[in-house]
């Protein structure tokens, strides 16, 4: 619909970033924005220019706990048809992931969108039909406007959606690094707006800015954090205005607000994080699987969940360490034969990694 | 994951809540458009089969000369 590259534009960002000689840290949180800067190697050309820029929490799967694993690999195991998107269904759990309980006759199905799940709960009225809700408020939306249009009661969704703002706020506040600047993910954005931003500028004195996706949007992000690192401010600034609207989208936001509460949840590598998960709100919980099998989640209890032996999956999604400091990175986990999620999710650090250097 | 896609709405079916969205090279889909207020050719953001946002073509079309014009102003400072 119209191209945003520019080679002149891109080589004036990089010279102005050099001239200006500094050393900062950035993080984003955000697959998409990993793999443009991976895919087109900005992660190297800006580190020559003394900025590193990493990502944080920002990747659904990755972030999904082991316990959220376990609890769907036992509802599927009871016989439950689950349905959730493709790269949560390679994800391993204690002794299996669903892509193997499928191959030993348990009923997972891959799908595109939350409608692909309802349309077969639909069709199918003698299957128990779960779909694992993960996403972030990108997502989100879109589970509670399925659930708004009265689903079959043989639906019903296993909710781990997250917000991104109050992972923000964990990270600054349990303080394991340095961080001179966010790049904001950009769809997120446009369902939330700038405002939900704002507090971290205020509370942390952090820049902020939402950028898109395309190689030059990040170029631009970046500048524009320097910028204001510079002129010594902290706020929030839009850099990707042709899809972020100030306010987001009112409408999500109301669908959201009608379905969902905000609850305390725990993330990957993360303890538990203040109103940065969200559940069905009492109206929905019929179609809640948490309480629908109460049951048999019940048995999960007593369980342990801990991360696979040996897997720094935590440290990465708190941006301690770069994928390659991993020791089973490329050795014992690779995406063929994943230990953690992050080597899981083609949005997770490590596959990302991987996938761009590795082969 | 928050991967979204920008394709035209060239059909919509306001009572399904649903359109086709033309994402170029002759790929069409239909996406629900609960989400999102449209109308007929207007771009919009596609995630996991549901319009997330309008896309605002003036600001698409200004986007590298609003670039250029703030890299120009940093440059004279």
């Amino acid at each position: 619909m119209f191209s945003l590259r520019d080679k002149e534009l891109a080589d004036d960002i990089i010279s102005q970033i050099t001239k200006a000689k500094v050393h900062l840290k950035f993080m984003h949180v955000c697959g998409t924005h990993q793999d443009t800067l991976v895919k087109h190697g900005l992660d190297v050309l800006l580190q020559k220019c003394g900025i590193e820029i990493g990502q944080g929490p920002g990747c659904p799967v990755c972030v999904t706990t082991p316990k959220e694993i376990e609890e769907i690999l036992l509802l599927a195991k009871e016989g439950k048809t689950i349905t959730t998107f493709g790269d949560m269904t390679r994800v391993p759990g204690l002794t299996s992931s669903l892509q193997q309980m499928k191959t030993e006759g348990c009923d997972v199905r891959t799908v595109y969108s939350i409608e692909d799940a309802l349309l077969l709960a639909e069709k199918h009225k003698e299957k128990e039909v779960v779909f694992m809700a993960v996403g972030f408020e990108t997502t989100a939306p879109t589970t509670a406007s399925v659930l708004l249009r009265d689903p079959p009661l043989n639906f019903s969704v296993l909710c781990c959606h997250r917000l991104i703002p109050p992972a923000l706020q964990a990270i600054l506040q349990m303080g394991e690094l340095k961080i001179d600047g966010f790049i904001e993910p950009g769809h997120v954005s446009t369902i939330i707006g700038v405002k939900p931003f704002e507090f971290i500028s205020k509370e942390y004195h952090i820049p902020q800015v939402i950028a898109g996706f395309e190689p030059l949007d990040l170029l631009m992000g970046v500048w524009m954090l320097m910028r204001q690192i510079q002129q010594q401010k902290a706020v929030v600034e839009n850099e990707y205005v042709r899809a972020v609207k100030p306010r987001g989208n009112r409408k999500a936001q109301q669908i959201l607000q009608n379905v969902f509460e905000p609850m305390d949840v725990k993330w990957r590598g993360f303890p538990v994080i203040p109103r940065s998960g969200l559940r069905l709100r009492e109206k929905y919980e019929s179609y809640d699987a948490r309480k629908k099998y109460e049951a048999e989640l019940g048995l999960l209890v007593e369980e342990k969940f801990t991360e696979p032996r040996g897997c720094l999956c935590g440290d990465v999604l708190r941006g301690l360490i770069s994928s390659k400091q991993c020791p089973l990175f490329g050795h014992e986990c690779t995406p063929d034969s994943p230990v953690g999620p992050c080597m899981v999710s083609s949005e997770g650090n490590c596959h990302i990694l991987y996938r761009y250097t590795k082969k | 994951m928050c991967l979204a896609i920008p394709g035209k709405i060239i059909e919509l079916d306001k009572k399904k809540q649903t359109a086709t969205v033309d994402y170029g090279s002759g790929t069409k889909r239909k996406a629900n458009v609960s989400l999102v207020k449209i109308k007929i050719g207007d771009y919009v953001l596609v995630h996991a089969g549901f319009a997330i946002q309008v896309l605002d073509e003036k600001e698409a079309l200004e986007t590298l000369s609003l670039f250029k014009e703030m890299l120009s102003l940093q440059e004279e400072r």
